[in-house]
């Protein structure tokens, strides 16, 4: 029963890092950029949700809604402001930006909300209680998987249905040919990362519902170890990123409760450098295999 | 005159990749760019479709500067280029490729289109639903011209669609070109084989290390010693 609540743990914290890795792997999958910044707009989602309820006194649900929105907007115009310029540079100088775009939300998030951490709100409270209370499961959990779950298919078909979606799909292939089909490749780029930004803010509130401790620098850990899942999984796949996250939330729930609670970051790292000795390309990863 | 280029100048970095070229092609025509490798028509192409950009000169298409239109609105305006080596979606299927074909034609009616390109395109009929990056490379031609003819160009600008395609293709390649001819499509075409390609063509530009060094009717430069020795072995 114990193995169970660890695991019921692990998926869903899994299930956050999947949030993260969805939106990671998009943008990597379609700009061809880590955007090492991502993390960060997960804490600025979980002020802004944090602001909405509590100062304004939204309804969970619509506070959530506004971080989405302005996540989706602050993501367009680092996009636009940060990374666009450096369309045709070396990838190392648009790596040290994503990192420069880092540093500066977490700053202006010290600036603006201070040092000292927020007690967030869950969206939900309350567990269920299963097997005569043997097993309790918060909703907080239940919600995120969902959550995940929901994301991850609403993806999938967006971008193997829909018109932008199999456009994004062709920029992520080869920008010039999609410019030929008459691809509008920056605004493609711009909505990659309006998703991946709207999907950051969604993580942030879960994120936040279970360590519900708010601070400038909450983003950071989860982002790398989103990234991690994203590699994991294959960088680039959407079921890569759904299966990599799970799996790692699974790996350290595990670790944190077998092994050693110190231990469980680094035996986390170890199963990914393990991993991609023997699958370079991740879990799903696509190996080249391509017919010039 | 549907398209009229006037001293296009074009660099990568360092290198003058395009010096002073001008050309043009008129309504109807098939009009043909060839030269030794390195000559620039690649690069002459992707400057009419907006992929690279000239210093200076000018470009008209039906009398409409395009010199600076972002490559994506080009497509709209008529122009569909089938850029060298293909660049096909390999990871897409092929009805998938034909789709981004149609990506500007918005309310027509796509699959109406599509059935036009397999009627083209039998072998493509078959395969659908295959990746388009385990289709032959024979195969992956037809869908990359498939694909740009989705987009209803006015102009078609194929870039060696012969390139690597054994005999018997490349007479099929040439026989779909002339067919579309027939049917009305302008097409300005780059080609290493140099024979065929006068063969179909109205006019022809000859290019050498990025300059336009002749230029007359398919059959002036079929007749001329100097495109002679230098392109057919004559
Ligand atoms: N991406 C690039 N970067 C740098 N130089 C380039 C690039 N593409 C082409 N060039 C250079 O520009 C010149 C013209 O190239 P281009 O591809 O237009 O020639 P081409 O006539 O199409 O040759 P081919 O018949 O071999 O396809 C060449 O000297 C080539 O080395
Ligand atoms: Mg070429």
């Amino acid at each position: 029963m114990k193995f169970l609540a660890y695991l019921v743990s692990g998926i869903s914290l899994g299930s956050i890092y999947a949030i993260i890795a969805l939106g990671y792997t998009m943008v990597y999958g379609i700009a061809k950029m880590l955007n090492f910044a991502h993390g960060d707009v997960i804490m600025v989602g979980g002020y802004i949700s944090f602001l909405a309820a509590t100062n304004l006194g939204l309804p969970v649900l619509l506070s959530v809604l506004v971080a989405m929105v302005f996540c989706t907007v602050l993501g367009i115009v680092i996009e636009g402001l940060a990374y666009r310029p450096l369309r045709s540079a070396p990838s190392l100088a648009v790596l040290i930006t994503a990192i420069g775009v880092s540093y500066f939300l977490q700053n202006a998030a010290l600036l603006i909300f201070g040092a000292n951490p927020k007690a967030y709100t869950p969206v939900v409270s309350g567990t269920l209680k299963l097997f005569d209370g043997q097993l309790s499961i918060s909703y907080v959990s239940i919600v995120t998987v969902i959550c995940c779950i929901v994301i991850m298919l609403a993806l999938t078909a967006f971008t193997g249905k829909t018109r932008m979606g199999k456009a994004m799909r062709a920029c992520s292939e080869d920008k010039g040919a999609a410019q030929l089909m008459g691809i509008n490749v920056n605004r493609t780029i711009s909505l990659t990362f309006a998703i991946g930004s709207a999907l950051a803010a969604v993580a942030g509130a879960l994120l936040c519902s279970f360590s519900p401790t708010l601070m400038p620098t909450t983003g950071s850990m989860p982002g790398i170890k989103a990234f991690t899942a994203a590699v994991f999984g294959g960088i680039g796949s959407i079921p890569g990123a759904f299966i990599g996250g799970i799996l790692l939330g699974v790996i350290e729930a595990l670790g944190r409760a077998y092994i050693s609670t110190q231990l469980s970051n680094s035996i986390v790292f170890a199963v990914l450098i393990i991993i991609l000795l023997v699958r370079p390309a991740g879990l799903l990863g696509k190996r080249t295999q391509e017919k010039v | 005159m549907m398209l009229k280029a006037e001293n296009l100048n074009v660099y990568y970095g360092p290198i003058h990749a395009v010096k002073g070229v001008s050309f043009e092609v008129n309504e109807g025509e098939v009009v043909t760019l060839i030269g030794a490798n390195g000559a620039g028509k690649s690069t002459s192409l992707k400057t009419v479709s907006g992929l690279m950009r000239s210093r200076g000169g000018a470009i008209e298409f039906m009398g409409k500067s395009i010199a600076s239109t972002p490559a994506h609105k080009i497509v709209e305006l008529g122009i569909a280029h089938v850029p060298e080596g293909r660049r096909i979606f390999t990871s897409m299927t092929v009805e998938e490729n034909l789709d981004m074909g149609a990506f500007t034609v918005r309310g027509g009616n796509i699959d109406a289109d599509k059935e036009r390109v397999f009627e083209q395109f039998p072998r493509l009929k078959e395969r659908r639903k295959q990746i388009a990056g385990t289709l032959s490379g024979g195969e992956q031609q037809m869908l990359a011209m498939g694909r740009a003819l989705m987009s209803h160009p006015k102009l078609l600008m194929l870039d060696e669609p012969s390139m690597g395609l054994a005999p018997i293709l490349v007479e099929q390649v040439f026989d779909i070109i002339a067919a579309l001819h027939k049917a009305g499509t302008t097409i300005l075409l780059v080609e290493q084989n140099a024979e065929m390609a006068l063969s179909i063509a109205d006019r022809a530009y000859v290019m050498e290390t990025g300059r336009i060094t002749f230029s007359g009717t398919g059959k002036e430069l079929a007749a001329s010693e100097d495109v002679q020795k230098a392109y057919l072995g004559g």
